[in-house]
C-alpha cells in the first residue's frame, strides 16, 4: 500500500462530474457503461459495518454545508432501535450561490442513486427519500426516471442482486423553502407539516422521520459513496488536505470569465480556481466573494490563497460551506449585495423564534435606509446590535447565517456604507455591473 | 366555480399517500396534484386533502399557506420567473424583471389579461453559473437579456414552441405540477446532460490530462471499480469548455429544434 499522496495530486479531479459529458449520461446504460451500481456487490459482501468503517475512514465530511463526518453520523443510528431506520438525502439546493448538486443530478441521477443504496445498506435502512426541491422540473424527471430504471434493473426493490436486501426508495418533490434544506425542517416537509426546524436533541439519528432513527445526507456526500466503496477509503482520503479530506464540487459564479462546475481536492485556492476559469471578467478585479454561499462571511481578494477546506477557511473568520463561490467585481455595490441577501433570509424566515422573524425584518429596515443614504453612521453599529441580536440566540442555523453578510461587509467595507450617506444615495451604476454592460460601449469606465 | 376534481383525481391522491409510510407525507405532492387539476390550490383541493388524509381542512391550509410553490390566484400557462437573488441581481435580473413587467404591464405575481403569463421574482435556484437566470413552469431558461426575456414571453403568448436551454420542450404549468406531484410525463430524456458551465471544469482536466488518482496507486483492494472515462467524451467535454459559456446565450431559447441538439453542442457549432 501506497502512502497517502497529497501534494502529488492533479489540480482538478473530476469523479463526480467525470461522466457530465457522457452520450445521454443521466440512463441506466450510459452509468453501467462507466462500471455504475458495481459497487452494490463489493458492499454487500463487506456488510454494512463494514461499509461504515470504509465511509469513516475515507475521511469523507458532508458537503451540505456543515461538514459534519459522515460515517460518525452514520454509525450514530442506534440500531438496538426497534423503529425502522430512514435515510433522507437532503437535495433541497437552495442557499444562494449553491449550484452544485442540481447538475449532478441532472447529468448523473444514478451516481445518487447507487449512493443512496449503499449508504441505506449500511445504516441498515429499507426505505429511503430524496428530498429535492420542487423548483427545478428537470432534475426532477431525471432522478424520478432513474429510480425506475434502478428497480427495472433489480438493483432498488426485493432482494437487491441476490443479496436478501431490499429498499425502497421514493422521490418527493418540496414546494418552495429555503428553510426546508434545514435538516429538521425538511424532516416537517417530509411529514406533510409547515418546514419549522425541531428542538434538538433528540437528534434525528435517534428521534427523526416519524420518530425512528434517521440519516440525513446531502447529495453530493451520497454521491460520493459509491467511489469511495470502488476505489476504497485510502484512495478518497489520498486526496484533500489533512482534515479534509478528498474532492468537491467548487460551483464558480459572477464575474469570472468561465464560471461553472470545477471538481477539485478540498485544498485548492480561489487564486488557482480563477486562473482555470481564465480570470476574473476583462478589464475588471475581484472586489469581495463567498466562500459557501451568502450564509457563509464575505471574503475579499486578500483571501485568494485561503486555501479552501473546513480549517482553512474557518481560519479566515468564515466557512468553507458549500463551495458556493459567488465572485461580484469592483462594479457592484457591496450595500446592494448584502440588502438584497437579507431581503431573502426576511422572506425565507419561518416565524418560529422570534429573533430571527423579527431580527430579519429590522434588519432589512435599517439597511434599506442606508442603501438610500438616509440614517446616520450609527445605524451601523445599530446593524451590528441587531446581528448580535439574532446570532446565537435564533433557534436554528437560517438566522445566524443572515447576519454573516452584514458583519463582514461592515468589517471589510465600512466606507462604502458611509459613501452611501455622503452620496445621498448609492454611488454606483447597476448598469455597470451586468453581464451586458460592454455592450453599452464606453457608457462605463 | 366548480371543482375540476373527480373520482380519478380522488384516486390519485389516496395513490400519493399510498406511497409513504405514513399517508400525510403525501400533502407537498398532493398539493402539486390540486395545482394540475385546478389551477391553483381551491377550496375544495383542500377539503379532498384533509378527506383523503383524515386530518383538518385548517391544518392542510396552514401547509398550502407556508410554501411558496402553492398559489391561491389562478396561476397563467407560463410561469415566468426572474431570479433576482444576489448573484443574479448583479448580473442583470433586476434589469431583465423590471423589462418584463413593463413589457408585460403586470407586478409581481401577476398574471397577463390573456392569462397566459404570470410573473414572479425567483429566490436563487441553484444555477447562478448560468446567470441571470430565469426559469418557466420550473424549466431552466439560463444566461438571458432583457432582449431574449421579451422574446421568451412573446413566444410564449404567441403559442411558439419553446425550449428549456437545458430541459425539453416546456409544458404549461399544470403539467408541470403533476410530474412533481410524482406522475412522469416521459420527457426525462429531452434536453442535454448537462449545459455549457457544468462541464467547464471536467474540460479542463481532460484537456490537460488531470484525473482523480488510479485506485490502485492508493488502494490494494481487490475487486474495486476503476470509474473510467469513455474517451469520446473526454473529447466532447474539452470542445465544450472550449465555446465557452458566451456563447451559450445565443443558443437560449430555441424554437422547433431538434431535442437531441443541445446548447453546448450549437454554441461549439458556432
Ligand atoms: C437554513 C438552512 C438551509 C440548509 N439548506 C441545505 C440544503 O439545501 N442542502 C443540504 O444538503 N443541506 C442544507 N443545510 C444543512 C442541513 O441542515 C444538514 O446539515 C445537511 O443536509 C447534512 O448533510 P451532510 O452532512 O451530508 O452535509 C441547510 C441548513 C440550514 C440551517
Ligand atoms: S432562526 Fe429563523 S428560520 Fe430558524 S427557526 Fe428561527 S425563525 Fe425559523
Ligand atoms: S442567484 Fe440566481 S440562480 Fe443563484
Amino acid at each position: 500500500m501506497s502512502s497517502t499522496a497529497t501534494g502529488s495530486t492533479d489540480t482538478l479531479t473530476p469523479v463526480l462530474t467525470s461522466g457530465w459529458a457522457d452520450e445521454r449520461s443521466w440512463t441506466l446504460d450510459a452509468y453501467a457503461r462507466r462500471g455504475g451500481y458495481a459497487a452494490l456487490d463489493k458492499a454487500f459482501a463487506m456488510g454494512p459495518d463494514a461499509v461504515i468503517e470504509a465511509v469513516k475512514d475515507s475521511g469523507l465530511r458532508g458537503r451540505g454545508g456543515a461538514g459534519f463526518p459522515t460515517g460518525m453520523k452514520w454509525s450514530f443510528i442506534p440500531q438496538d432501535n426497534p423503529n425502522p431506520k430512514y435515510l433522507v438525502v437532503n437535495a433541497d439546493e437552495s442557499e444562494p450561490g449553491t449550484c452544485k448538486d442540481i447538475p449532478l443530478m441532472m447529468a448523473s441521477p444514478h451516481t445518487l442513486v447507487e449512493g443512496v443504496i449503499l449508504s441505506s445498506f449500511a445504516i441498515r435502512a429499507h426505505t429511503a427519500f430524496i428530498y429535492i426541491r420542487g423548483e427545478v422540473l428537470h432534475v426532477i424527471r431525471r432522478v424520478q426516471a432513474a429510480v425506475a430504471a434502478a428497480y427495472a434493473a433489480g438493483h432498488l426493490g426485493r432482494d437487491i442482486h441476490g443479496s436478501g436486501y431490499d429498499l425502497d426508495v421514493v422521490v418527493h418533490a418540496g414546494a418552495g423553502a429555503y428553510i426546508c434544506g434545514e435538516e429538521t425542517a425538511l424532516l416537517e416537509g417530509l411529514e406533510g407539516r409547515r418546514g419549522q426546524p425541531r428542538l434538538r436533541p433528540p437528534f434525528p439519528a435517534v428521534a427523526g422521520l416519524y420518530a425512528s432513527p434517521t440519516v440525513i445526507n446531502n447529495v453530493e456526500s451520497i454521491s460520493s459513496v459509491p467511489s469511495i466503496i470502488a476505489n476504497g477509503a485510502e484512495w478518497f482520503s489520498s486526496m484533500g488536505t489533512e482534515k479534509s479530506k478528498g474532492f468537491g464540487i467548487f460551483s464558480l459564479s459572477g464575474h469570472v470569465q468561465r464560471p461553472g462546475q470545477y471538481e477539485a481536492p478540498l485544498g485548492i485556492t480561489l487564486r488557482q480556481l480563477i486562473d482555470l476559469a481564465g480570470g476574473i471578467r476583462e478589464g475588471h478585479e475581484l472586489k469581495f466573494w463567498t466562500p459557501g454561499g451568502s450564509s457563509t462571511p464575505l471574503l475579499t481578494a486578500e483571501h485568494l490563497d485561503v486555501p479552501l477546506d473546513f480549517e482553512g477557511v474557518g481560519a479566515a473568520g468564515s466557512m468553507l460551506g458549500t463551495r458556493a463561490l459567488q465572485l461580484f467585481d469592483e462594479t457592484v455595490c457591496v450595500v446592494r449585495a448584502v440588502l438584497r441577501w437579507t431581503e431573502f433570509y426576511k422572506h425565507e424566515s419561518c416565524g418560529k423564534c422570534t429573533p430571527c422573524r423579527e431580527g430579519t425584518w429590522w434588519l432589512v429596515q435599517t439597511l434599506a435606509r442606508l442603501e438610500k443614504g438616509q440614517g446616520s453612521e450609527a445605524d451601523l453599529d445599530l446593524l451590528l446590535d441587531q446581528c448580535d441580536n439574532i446570532l446565537g440566540r435564533s433557534f436554528c442555523a437560517l438566522g445566524d447565517g443572515a447576519t454573516s453578510p452584514i458583519s463582514s461587509s461592515i468589517k471589510y467595507f465600512r466606507e462604502e456604507y458611509l459613501a452611501h450617506l455622503t452620496h445621498g444615495g448609492c454611488p454606483f451604476d447597476p448598469a455597470a455591473s451586468t453581464a451586458w454592460s460592454d455592450r453599452t460601449v464606453g457608457a462605463t469606465a | 366555480m366548480g371543482t375540476k376534481l373527480n373520482h380519478e383525481s380522488l384516486a390519485e391522491l389516496r395513490e400519493i399517500a399510498a406511497r409513504y409510510p405514513q399517508p400525510r407525507s403525501g400533502l407537498l405532492p398532493m398539493l402539486h396534484l390540486v395545482q394540475s387539476v385546478e389551477g391553483r390550490i381551491t377550496p375544495e383541493g383542500i377539503e379532498a386533502c384533509a378527506d383523503v388524509l383524515g386530518i383538518s381542512a385548517a391544518e392542510v391550509s396552514g401547509v398550502a399557506t407556508f410554501y411558496t410553490m402553492y398559489k391561491r390566484k389562478p396561476v397563467g400557462d407560463y410561469h415566468v420567473g426572474v431570479c433576482t437573488n444576489t448573484l443574479c441581481a448583479v448580473m442583470g435580473g433586476d434589469e431583465i424583471f423590471a423589462r418584463l413587467k413593463d413589457h408585460l404591464d403586470v407586478g409581481n405575481d401577476e398574471t397577463t389579461a390573456d392569462g397566459k403569463v404570470t410573473l414572479e421574482h425567483l429566490e436563487c435556484n441553484a444555477a447562478c453559473d448560468y446567470a441571470p437566470v430565469m426559469m418557466v413552469n420550473w424549466e431552466f431558461v439560463d444566461n438571458q437579456t432583457p432582449e431574449s426575456a421579451v422574446q421568451l414571453v412573446d413566444d410564449l403568448r404567441a403559442g411558439n414552441e419553446v425550449r428549456s436551454t437545458r430541459g425539453p420542450r416546456i409544458c404549461t404549468w399544470r403539467e408541470a405540477a403533476r410530474v412533481l406531484a410524482g406522475f412522469p410525463d416521459g420527457r426525462a430524456d429531452e434536453g442535454p446532460s448537462a449545459g455549457p458551465a457544468s462541464l467547464v471544469g471536467l474540460g479542463i482536466a481532460t484537456e490537460r490530462g488531470w484525473s482523480a488518482p488510479d485506485a490502485d496507486q492508493t488502494d490494494q483492494a481487490d475487486g474495486s471499480t476503476d470509474h473510467p472515462v469513455a474517451e469520446e467524451a473526454h473529447q466532447e467535454a474539452a470542445a465544450t469548455a472550449d465555446a465557452g459559456t458566451k456563447e451559450a446565450e445565443a443558443a437560449v431559447v430555441e424554437k422547433e429544434s431538434p431535442t437531441t441538439e443541445t446548447a453546448a453542442e450549437k454554441g461549439d457549432a458556432r
